[in-house]
C-alpha cells in the first residue's frame, strides 16, 4: 500500500495523523465503564452442576412428550405456536398496508408532515417491547394464545409498515402513470396500477416477517400468551431438563423447517 | 363483428392458482383461529379492563425516573459487552465459514450448521435458561446477548468476506504468505468498516432486546418493567417504557451516524 | 376535412415549482389526423409539452385547446373524460410487470367503467373481444395470457400500443416510445403508430431524438429549444440544415 503525501495545513495533518488516538480513549471509556458498571454477583456455585443436568437433560430428552393427545404435548402447542405466528402476521399485514401509505414518502408533499408523522408512530409501535404488549392484552382478554396473537398483530405493524413503506416509496409508478393517462381514478389506478405492482414484495415481506413472528410467539408464552413458550418456562422452574431439551429441539425444528419454507417460497415470488 | 378469444390454459381458465392459494390461506386461517380461541367478542367486552389500565398508563409516575437511571446503564451495560464478545466469538467462524477462505466444503457445512442452529433460539429462551444457570441478574444478560449476537453477526461477517475483492489475497498467497498473514494484511483491512459498522447494528438490536431480558431475571431494566406490571403499578411501567424508548432512540441515532459516517 | 384544429397550443408557458423554465410561449396548431413528430435536445421541454396535452402536467399561462374546447376548466370525470380520448405511450412502456398482457390491455378501458366493476375485473366479454382484436392490430395475439415481463422490449411496447387502443382515442402522445428499443423493433413499433394514424385516423404526436425517424415518419416536424418553438415545417419543406440548427446548443 502507498502512503501519499497530503499538502493540507500541518494542524489537520496532525489531527488526521492522532484521532485514533481519541477513538481509542472513546472506546476504552466506554468499555471501562461498561465493565465496572456491572457487578456479576449472579455466579453461583451450582452453575456447574445446573449446565451439567441440562447437558444431561438435552442428550435425553423426554420423548413420551412429544405426543399424548392431551393438547397439551409438543406437537399440539408447537401447532398453536405457529397458528399464533401465522394469524397474527395476517392481521398485522392487512393493517400495515394503511400505516405504509401514511409512512411513504410523496414525491409532490412539502415538509413531509404526513409521511414523518407516520414514520415516527412506525418507530414507537417497533420499540414498544412485545412482551408487554403481551402483558397488556392478557389484561384485556385473559392469558392464553389469544393475547398472544394480539400482541403478534400489533407489535408487527412497526416493522411491516416499514418495511411495506419502503417498498412503495421505491416503487416503480410507471403503470399508475398510464391508467392515469387512460382516464382511470384514483381508485381504480390503486387497484388496477399500484396494487398489482407492489404485491408481490409485500407478500414477500410478510413471509419474512413471519419467521420472526414464530420465533416471538414460541417465547410470548413464558409471559402466559400461549404457545409453547408457557411449559418451556415452567420446565425451566421446575428444573425439568429432559422436558426442557425435547422442547428446545420442537422449537428448533419448528424454526429451521419455517424459515426453508419461507425462504423457497420468497424466491419463487421474485 | 366478434372475434374468437383464444382459450386460456386450464390452469389459467379456471384459475387454479389463485383459488388454491386462497383457499390454502383460508383453511390455515380458520385452524389457527379455532386453535387460538380468538374471538373478537371477548376483546371487546373485556374493552373496559384494557382501557383502564391505558389510562393508568398514560399517567406516568416520573418521581420513579431516577430510581430506574441505574438499571437503564445497566441494560446498556450489558449490551455493549453481550455484543463484543458475541463479535470476538463471531469473528473465527465468520472466516470458517466464508467459501472464498475456506475450500473444505465439510468444515464449512458445520460451522454454517452450528451458526443456523444458534439463531434459531430466542433471546428470551436463551435468558431463561442462562438464568438457571447462572441465577438472576446481569450475567446471564450478557451471556444471551453474547450468543444471541454471535449468531446474528457471525452471519453478517462472512456474507462481508465473501465479497471481498480477492486481488491482494491472491498476491500474498502467490508469494507464499501463509493464513493468518493472509487474513491479516488482505482480509482485515477490505472489511473493517463493514465489520464495524454490522457491529454496531447489532448493538443496537440488543439494546432493544436487553431492556426486556431482564423480565425474566437477566438484569437491567427488566427487572423493574416485570416488577411494576405484577405490583399492578402501570404509571411506573409507562415511565419505563417511555425511558427505553428514549434509549433506544438515542443509541440508534448514535450508531446510524457512525454507521453512515464509516460507509 | 374538419378546419378546427384537434389541438391548439395559444400562449403556453410553463414554469416548474423550482423555478425551471419548462415551456415558453408556445403557440401552434395541430390539424386533426396529421403526424407530429417533436424534437430537440434532451431537457428541451417535450415532455413537458406532451404532458400538459392530457393534463399529466400544469401550466402556468396561456391556453390549450382540444377539440375547440379549453382544457383548463376541466376537473374529476371530464378530465378523465379528456385524457380518455388522448392515448398515452411511454418510453419504459408501464405496463404492469407481473399481469398478464389481457390484463394490462383490459386495464385501458378503466374509464368506460363504473369503479367496482373495474376492480374486481368484470370486464364485458365484448370488451375482451376488444382486447383481442387491438392486440392482433399490433401482432401479438397469442401472447394474450403471457406475463407481461416475458414479454421483449419492442413486445411490451406494442402491449402498451394496445392498450391505448381500448380508450378509442382520437389522439395519441408518445413519449420517445422507442428510446429503450434497437432499431429493428424500433421500426415495428414506428410503423403500427405510423397504420394508427392513417387508417384510423389518429392524431399522432410523438417525441423522437433521432432526427433520421423523424423525417421518415413525420407530416410535420416542431422543434424545441429551451421550451421554445425554434422550429415548425411540415415535412416537405424539411431540411437537414434546417434541422441540424435545432440540435445547435445556442
Ligand atoms: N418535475 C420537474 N420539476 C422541475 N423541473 C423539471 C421537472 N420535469 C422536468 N423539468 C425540467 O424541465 C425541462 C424540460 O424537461 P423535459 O423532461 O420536458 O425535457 P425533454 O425534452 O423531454 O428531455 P428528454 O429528451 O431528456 O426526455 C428540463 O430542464 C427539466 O430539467
Ligand atoms: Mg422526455
Amino acid at each position: 500500500m502507498q502512503t501519499t503525501i497530503s499538502k493540507k495545513p500541518a494542524t489537520l495533518n496532525l489531527w488526521r495523523r492522532w484521532n485514533w488516538l481519541l477513538w481509542i480513549a472513546v472506546v476504552a471509556v466506554i468499555y471501562t465503564w461498561a465493565i465496572t458498571g456491572l457487578h456479576f454477583t449472579g455466579l453461583q456455585e451450582s452453575a456447574a452442576s445446573v449446565s451439567r443436568s441440562i447437558v444431561h437433560g438435552l442428550v435425553q430428552p423426554d420423548w413420551s412428550y412429544v405426543y399424548n393427545g392431551s393438547g397439551e404435548d409438543l406437537v399440539s402447542l408447537i401447532l398453536q405456536t405457529l397458528a399464533i405466528a401465522f394469524l397474527g402476521t395476517i392481521i398485522s399485514s392487512l393493517i400495515s398496508v394503511p400505516f405504509a401509505f401514511w409512512a411513504a414518502r410523496g414525491g409532490k408533499e412539502w415538509l413531509h408532515i404526513r409521511s414523518g408523522s407516520g414514520k415516527v408512530v412506525l418507530t414507537l409501535i417497533r420499540t414498544f417491547p412485545e412482551i408487554v404488549l403481551a402483558i397488556m392484552f392478557i389484561k384485556a382478554v385473559g392469558p392464553g394464545s389469544y393475547a398472544g396473537v394480539l400482541a403478534v398483530s400489533i407489535h408487527s405493524i412497526g416493522m411491516l409498515g416499514k418495511l411495506f413503506s419502503e417498498a412503495i416509496e421505491n416503487m416503480d409508478r410507471g403503470a399508475d402513470e398510464a391508467i392515469t393517462s387512460a382516464g382511470g381514478n384514483s381508485a381504480q389506478i390503486f387497484m388496477l396500477a399500484t396494487l398489482p405492482t407492489i404485491m408481490p414484495e409485500f407478500i414477500s415481506y410478510t413471509l419474512y416477517r413471519f419467521e420472526i413472528a414464530v420465533r416471538s410467539a414460541s417465547i410470548l408464552g413464558m409471559v402466559g400468551a400461549g404457545g409453547i413458550g408457557t411449559p418451556m418456562i415452567f420446565a425451566i422452574q421446575t428444573r425439568n431438563w429432559p422436558r426442557v431439551g425435547i422442547i428446545l429441539l420442537g422449537i428448533v425444528l419448528m424454526v429451521l423447517l419455517i424459515d426453508s419454507l419461507s425462504e423457497q417460497l420468497r424466491k419463487r415470488l421474485i | 363483428m366478434t372475434t374468437q378469444i383464444p382459450r386460456r390454459p386450464w390452469l389459467q381458465r379456471w384459475h387454479v392458482k389463485p383459488i388454491g392459494w386462497t383457499l390454502i390461506i383460508l383453511i390455515l386461517l380458520v385452524a389457527s383461529s379455532r386453535m387460538t380461541g380468538v374471538d373478537v367478542g371477548m376483546f371487546f367486552s373485556n374493552l373496559g379492563q384494557f382501557t383502564d389500565l391505558l389510562v393508568r398508563m398514560s399517567r406516568p409516575a416520573w418521581d420513579y425516573l431516577p430510581i430506574i437511571l441505574h438499571p437503564l446503564y445497566e441494560t446498556i451495560q450489558m449490551a455493549i459487552l453481550g455484543t463484543t464478545i458475541g463479535a470476538a466469538f463471531a469473528v473465527p467462524f465468520a472466516v470458517l465459514a466464508a467459501s472464498n477462505l475456506v475450500h473444505n466444503r465439510w468444515l464449512r457445512g458445520i460451522i454454517r450448521l452450528i451458526l443456523d442452529l444458534v439463531r434459531t433460539l430466542p433471546d428470551l429462551l436463551l435468558a431463561a435458561i442462562f438464568v438457571a444457570i447462572f441465577g438472576i441478574g446481569s450475567t446471564a444478560g450478557v451471556v444471551t446477548l453474547a450468543i444471541f449476537s454471535f449468531g446474528m453477526v457471525s452471519k453478517l461477517f462472512y456474507e462481508v468476506i465473501e465479497t471481498i475483492d480477492m486481488g491482494p489475497l491472491e498476491a500474498l498467497e502467490s508469494v507464499g504468505a501463509n493464513k493468518l498473514t493472509i487474513i491479516w494484511y488482505a482480509v482485515l483491512p477490505q472489511i473493517m468498516n463493514q465489520f464495524v459498522s454490522y457491529f454496531l447494528y447489532t448493538l443496537e438490536i440488543n439494546v432493544r432486546a436487553s431492556t426486556v431480558l431482564g423480565y425474566l431475571g437477566a438484569g437491567g431494566i427488566g427487572v423493574f418493567l416485570q416488577r411494576s406490571l405484577n405490583e399492578f403499578n402501570y404509571s411506573q411501567t409507562s415511565v419505563i417504557i417511555l425511558a427505553t424508548l428514549v434509549v433506544v432512540m438515542v443509541i440508534d441515532g448514535i450508531s446510524n451516524h457512525l454507521r453512515r459516517v464509516l460507509l | 376535412m374538419d378546419k378546427t384544429p384537434i389541438i391548439s397550443f395559444k400562449n403556453v408557458n410553463k414554469v416548474y415549482a423550482n423555478g425551471t423554465v419548462g415551456l415558453k410561449n408556445i403557440n401552434f396548431e395541430i390539424p386533426q389526423g396529421e403526424f407530429l413528430v417533436v424534437v430537440g435536445l434532451s431537457g428541451a421541454g417535450k415532455s413537458t409539452l406532451l404532458r400538459t396535452i392530457n393534463r399529466m402536467h400544469e401550466i402556468t399561462s396561456g391556453e390549450i385547446r382540444v377539440e375547440g374546447e379549453s382544457i383548463k376548466p376541466y376537473k374529476g370525470r371530464s378530465l378523465r373524460l379528456l385524457r380518455r380520448k388522448i392515448g398515452m405511450i411511454f418510453q419504459n412502456f408501464n405496463l404492469v410487470k407481473r399481469s398478464s398482457v389481457a390484463k394490462n390491455v383490459l386495464s385501458g378501458r378503466v374509464s368506460y367503467y363504473p369503479t367496482w366493476k373495474s376492480i374486481l375485473g368484470l370486464f364485458s366479454t365484448t370488451d375482451k373481444q376488444k382486447a383481442v382484436q387491438a392486440l392482433q392490430r399490433v401482432s401479438l395475439a397469442e401472447k394474450l395470457y403471457a406475463r407481461a415481463d416475458e414479454l421483449s422490449g419492442g413486445q411490451q411496447q406494442r402491449v402498451a400500443i394496445a392498450r391505448t387502443l381500448m380508450q378509442d382515442p382520437k389522439i395519441i402522445l408518445a413519449d420517445e416510445p422507442i428510446a429503450s428499443l434497437d432499431p429493428l423493433t424500433t421500426k415495428t413499433v414506428m410503423d403500427i403508430l405510423k397504420r394508427l394514424n392513417q387508417e384510423d385516423g389518429i392524431t399522432v404526436i410523438v417525441n423522437l431524438h433521432s432526427v433520421a425517424l423523424a423525417r421518415e415518419y413525420a407530416d410535420r416536424i416542431v422543434g424545441l429549444r429551451a421550451g421554445e418553438v425554434v422550429y415548425d415545417e411540415p415535412i416537405a419543406a424539411v431540411t437537414e440544415a434546417d434541422l441540424n440548427r435545432v440540435y445547435q446548443t445556442v
